[in-house]
């Protein structure tokens, strides 16, 4: 009796907290075809596509801001990508002296609030007389990159079998040889998922990127906040809407992709 | 395994990410407790590199002690509020069928993908005096006009504990994912109550889940500014809101450093009692 009531309680609960979860998302969707033009109300004054014309000419620079957004993300995880990557590399290959306090240290701007890695590198670049603006943001995001992608990395090279590169080796592979035919294959999934972590992090930073952005260089969060802050602005929420369903589509076509591959591997092996 | 020779290759792989760390993570930090210790300049502008325990002594002026009490109040209660709700839910959801599981974790992390801005931004729509909950609430009869929903302290709590509640289920989920059910069986079988179980056998054995979640919801949340400044109308100055307004406003850059300082030492002090307590690095899920 009690297995029943565990089965008829649970998807209840489950379905009430996601219903709010996704509640604030739905809002911001069904307001981005809101035609009121006030900056006042939110009153919902009839539907119209206004506010997505007004995007793509882009009156509020949201879509000059996305794209800022998005380069930054991009050159930021390309380099944490293979800076974390080499680091987690070369800890499988030995250990190094202080070893452990350097890990400690890389993965401390995830683990620390926003806000102390924010004001940091506000006072050194000002102390160092560095420009704010891409350079800035790009040197911010990187350190908070690379323990995203190092983890990943590390973690997945520590449930490698080392025999596998050892037995490249006894073959007469050169070291890296070894690396690029055997571990690099392995570890490229884990490198996958670090950088797309790293990725959505950098595009969703708010905190950092306040501290260290310019004047003329500005972030799709930064400007989302500043319009936010001054009163409605349905741009923000066609812009956003816009993204939610790009995320949505990828992550239903990863499903189906992975569906299939299933389907498949299951086949092959009947 | 053999050992292997000492060769310059390991070296020079771990060359950048060491030097990166060092630089802008260790010189950084150091920095800031340098600059804690630092007078601000007579001008206001700037900093005197002259030592000074002003800014700390500063801390304790009743003003910014109530701002770090009343932090800690919010990030206090926001665990809690976390901890009730994501449990039940980790718990149930790595208890639902091997199918529905994926699919679940899915849905819990999507919107996470969403930028955290806009989600808040939502809940500022839902709120307002002439949006969809007094809407709702007045259609439904339960108000009779508009009620005060935004820029209030409900309102802060609500979207810190909206904020940080899939840290809190995604770690109790992996606990209970691990957890081997056949010691509940065990328990149950030697005719232990469903409740006395759960206390006995599940819970201790999803403390790690738990301790990573309370330490992923409570650390963040003394300094997420933008929810109290989007949804408290900047009524309510948290510590994260005083270093900002310290930094940019004040310009008194040597006290908003010894608040970061404090705060740090906060979060060291939690993570080392989260060692001490057996915690992993690794139990933390991130995603």
């Amino acid at each position: 009796m009690k297995k029943r009531l565990r089965i008829r309680l649970s998807p209840v609960y489950l379905t009430l907290v996601l219903s709010l979860m996704y509640l604030p998302i739905l809002v911001v969707a069904v307001y981005s075809f809101n035609a009121n033009t006030s900056r006042f109300t939110f009153a919902f004054t009839g539907f119209s596509l206004r506010n997505y014309q007004d995007l793509f000419r882009d009156t509020k620079g949201l879509l000059s801001a996305l794209r800022s957004s998005l380069m930054l993300a991009g050159i930021s995880c390309g380099i944490s990508l293979v800076i974390g990557t080499m680091g987690a590399v070369a800890m499988s290959m030995r250990k190094f002296r202080g070893q452990g306090m350097l890990e400690n240290m890389a993965l401390l701007p995830i683990m620390i609030p926003e806000i102390i890695l924010g004001m940091a590198f506000l006072a050194v670049f000002t102390a160092v007389g560095l420009k704010f603006g891409m350079m800035t943001l790009v040197l911010a995001h990187v350190t908070f990159c690379i323990p995203y992608i190092f983890m990943m990395v590390k973690g997945r090279l520590m449930g490698m079998d080392p025999a596998l590169t050892e037995a490249a080796r006894d073959l007469g592979a050169s070291p890296g040889r070894a690396f690029w035919d055997i571990t690099l294959p392995l570890i490229l999934p884990a490198v996958l998922s670090g950088t797309l972590l790293a990725f959505a992090m950098s595009m969703d930073d708010f905190v950092i990127s306040y501290f260290v952005n310019g004047a003329a260089s500005t972030t799709l969060p930064l400007k989302v906040y500043s319009s936010v802050k001054t009163g409605v602005s349905l741009q923000v929420n066609a812009l956003c809407t816009l993204m939610i369903g790009v995320i949505a589509l990828a992550v239903a076509l990863v499903g189906v992709i992975r569906a299939i591959a299933a389907r498949r591997f299951r086949k092959k092996n009947d | 395994m053999q050992r292997r020779k000492r060769k310059a290759g390991p070296v020079l792989l771990m060359l950048p990410m060491a030097a990166w760390t060092v630089l802008f993570v260790g010189a950084a930090l150091a920095y800031i407790l340098i600059l804690s210790f630092c007078q601000r300049a007579p001008d206001g502008f700037g900093v005197v590199y002259r030592f000074t325990l002003e800014n700390y002594a500063k801390l304790a002026n009743p003003i910014y002690e109530q701002v770090l009490w009343k932090s800690l109040a919010l990030a206090f209660q926001t665990t809690l509020l976390c901890l009730l709700i994501g449990y039940p839910f980790g718990y149930m959801m790595a208890r639902a069928k091997k199918g529905w599981r994926g699919a679940l974790l899915l849905l819990v992390v999507v919107p996470f993908w969403t930028n955290a801005l806009v989600r808040i931004y939502g809940w500022q729509i839902l709120l307002m005096n002439d949006g969809p909950v007094n809407k709702a609430l007045i259609a439904l009869g339960l108000a009779k006009h508009p009620l005060k929903l935004l820029n209030t302290y409900g309102a802060v709590l609500l979207g810190m504990v909206y904020g940080l509640l899939p840290f809190m289920i995604l770690s109790v989920y992996s606990a209970v994912e691990r957890m081997d059910w056949a010691l509940v069986e065990a328990g149950r079988d030697m005719g232990a109550r469903p409740w006395q179980v759960f206390c006995t056998v599940t819970l201790p054995l999803t403390a790690q889940g738990v301790m990573a979640g309370v330490v992923l919801t409570f650390v963040p949340s003394m300094a997420l500014f933008f929810i109290s400044d989007l949804l408290g109308g900047g009524n309510y100055m948290l510590v994260g809101n005083l270093v900002y307004n310290q930094l940019l406003k004040a310009r008194d850059w040597p006290f908003a450093a010894a608040i970061s300082v404090a705060l740090m030492a906060l979060t060291s002090l939690i993570l080392w009692a989260y060692r001490r307590m057996g915690g992993k690095a690794g139990n933390f899920v991130m995603f």
